[in-house]
């Protein structure tokens, strides 16, 4: 073997060995979560959470779901994951719509001031949450909807609209400006061209922009504590009370097993659809 | 029709997003305490909040944080990046490792680094385990590492972002300039460092301004990795603007943060924004 190729083979393994190192910093504490959650009581006090359960259980998933403690409300996670569902399905169909629909006027139709509607779209999609929480706290009170499922779907909606609008935006201004034209000719107007001739050719996109949206939904906190009220409180609200719930001994087996409850769903939809959720993620990278 | 469709987000875009912005920009100039007053005050508010130990604390960590979780996170990601662009084999397997955690919350991550740091249960409490009775690593306890430990999370959660973007940009280096190199006998490593990733000056120009805006708007994480504790002193200005604005009520001091927060993601975005835009346009 030649020195050349016995140095090669040197990198090669210190290739795969530095992969192998940073996947175990990026895969260990999911695993030891799990690891976690799969324990009963008395492991979990008696071992470290870097110890595997000696005999792996659901009981505390069982728990966390039907009767974990946020003080003295032990409902359980299900709860908060009703309430998630609830605000996501409606926030999700409504700011992908508002924002494909935004995206295809800001496109084909020449409208004037489209290039300043833009900037203000991408510009607003960088204001910090903080600079307007309190006005839109104020509006949603001033017209009676604060503190409700309207109003956590209203502000989604609202917050999704720059990235969403941009994203349908910037799609379809790569499709070929004829379509639109022999559409025209034809007599189609601004709908049946975005039902008939747009959508059909936007599932790709419909698809990213759906992942996007769910995940970021998904996994908001803030202004779902904010603006969801008591009854509505999404899921990583009430994990976030129950995990710091410091009444009684921490059971951290149940604490682990309401983070996994949680983390759960994006995850599933991440390993399920892989490209689209990459494609997703750096492009909404702006968000939030 | 068009014209139609855009009115409502116009609208929307100007009052809630612009109009509230300034107003709140506003209110950062008047005396508003518990309820918002309108009596223009100058930078009284400011004077104040950085007179405020909590705030100097949390500004001050948004610098620190700011700064290692930039450099930790490009550097980790680029790495990556460049160990992926090597053709290897289960390519699809490391990718899907190194992204996963971005589908997670901010939440979810910072309760299981919390986990994982705390000495009681975690790093600390595993070593002593195994022998080492007098290791230590309580940093997440300590008023003066507790901001530190926030870097791993933010490291764990963003570094694949980072990596996807820079493997893109690798992927998309002219066939040419490799043969060139190859044909050089440059070392692959000295060619990235001196040739390929200079060339990838923008995009990695695009990831700083990414991960900078992320660490000015940071919240949830540090909610549920340290509550800003102990004390304040893990504390940042996304956490001390909404307890000043909804746990304590005082609006003017909220605003002033808020504004400063505002302040400092325009002057991450407005140049980086000028620069883009005139690129492309010429």
């Amino acid at each position: 073997m030649s020195a050349a190729s016995a140095q090669a083979r040197i990198g090669r393994i210190g290739l795969y060995t530095l992969l192998v190192w940073t996947c175990l910093f990026f895969s260990i504490p999911l695993l030891v979560v799990i690891a976690t959650s799969l324990k009963t009581s008395d492991e979990v006090r008696a071992f470290s959470i870097f110890s595997l359960p000696a005999s792996p259980s659901f009981s505390a998933w069982v728990k966390a779901w039907f009767a974990a403690c946020t003080g003295l409300n032990c409902g359980g996670v299900h709860v908060g994951f009703l309430n998630s569902v609830r605000i996501l399905i409606p926030s999700v169909i409504m700011s992908v719509f508002a924002g494909s629909v935004t995206g295809y006027a800001l496109s084909h139709w020449r409208v004037r001031g489209a290039n300043v509607v833009m900037l203000f779209l991408l510009l607003g999609a960088f204001i910090p949450y903080q600079v307007i929480l309190y006005p839109l706290v104020k509006m949603f009170s001033t017209i009676g909807i604060y503190s409700s499922l309207p109003c956590i779907i209203a502000v989604h909606v609202l917050f999704g609209l720059p990235v969403m609008s941009l994203l349908f935006r910037n799609f379809y201004a790569g499709l070929p400006e004829e379509l639109v034209k022999a559409a025209r000719i034809d007599g189609a107007g601004f709908w049946r061209i975005f039902i008939w001739v747009m959508l059909p050719m936007s599932v790709n996109i419909l698809i990213v922009a759906t992942i996007l949206q769910t995940t970021g939904i998904w996994n908001d906190y803030l202004l779902g504590l904010i603006f969801a009220g008591r009854d509505n409180m999404p899921m990583t609200v009430q994990l976030n009370a129950i995990s710091t719930t410091s009444t009684g001994v921490i059971e951290y087996n149940v604490n682990t097993a309401a983070a996994l409850l949680t983390a759960l769903p994006p995850l599933l939809i991440y390993f399920a659809s892989g490209r689209y959720f990459v494609r997703g993620i750096t492009a909404g990278a702006v968000k939030g | 029709m068009a014209k139609l469709v855009l009115a409502p987000t116009v609208l929307v875009m100007l009052v809630c997003f612009y109009g509230s912005a300034m107003w709140t920009v506003y209110i950062s100039m008047t005396r508003s305490f518990l309820l918002p007053t309108y009596a223009f005050a100058g930078g009284a508010q400011y004077a104040r909040l950085f007179h405020t130990a909590r705030w100097q604390v949390a500004y001050g960590n948004m610098f620190l944080f700011g700064v290692l979780d930039i450099v930790g996170t490009l550097l980790l990601g680029t790495l990556l990046a460049v160990l992926l662009d090597r053709q290897v084999r289960f390519e699809g397997v490391f990718r899907t490792i190194m992204l996963y955690p971005l589908s997670i919350s901010f939440i979810v991550t910072g309760l299981t680094w919390q986990w994982v740091l705390s000495p009681t249960i975690g790093v600390q409490h595993f070593v002593n385990g195994l022998g080492w009775t007098d290791f230590v690593f309580d940093w997440i306890t300590r008023p003066d590492r507790a901001i530190y430990t926030l870097v791993f999370a933010g490291i764990w959660h963003q570094s694949g972002l980072i990596m996807a973007i820079m493997l893109a940009g690798l992927r998309g280096v002219d066939r040419e300039i490799w043969r060139a190199i190859r044909v050089d006998g440059i070392p692959a490593w000295r060619a990235y460092l001196h040739i390929i990733l200079p060339m990838l000056r923008p995009l990695i120009v695009t990831c700083i301004v990414l991960i900078a805006i992320a660490v000015v708007k940071s919240y949830d994480l540090v909610v549920a990795m340290t509550n800003g504790g102990p004390g304040f002193s893990s504390d940042l200005p996304g956490k001390f603007v909404v307890d000043f604005e909804f746990e304590r009520a005082n609006i003017g001091q909220a605003s002033a943060g808020a504004t400063v927060m505002l302040g400092s993601v325009l002057a991450i975005v407005a140049p980086y924004l000028y620069f883009e835009l005139s690129r492309k346009n010429r």
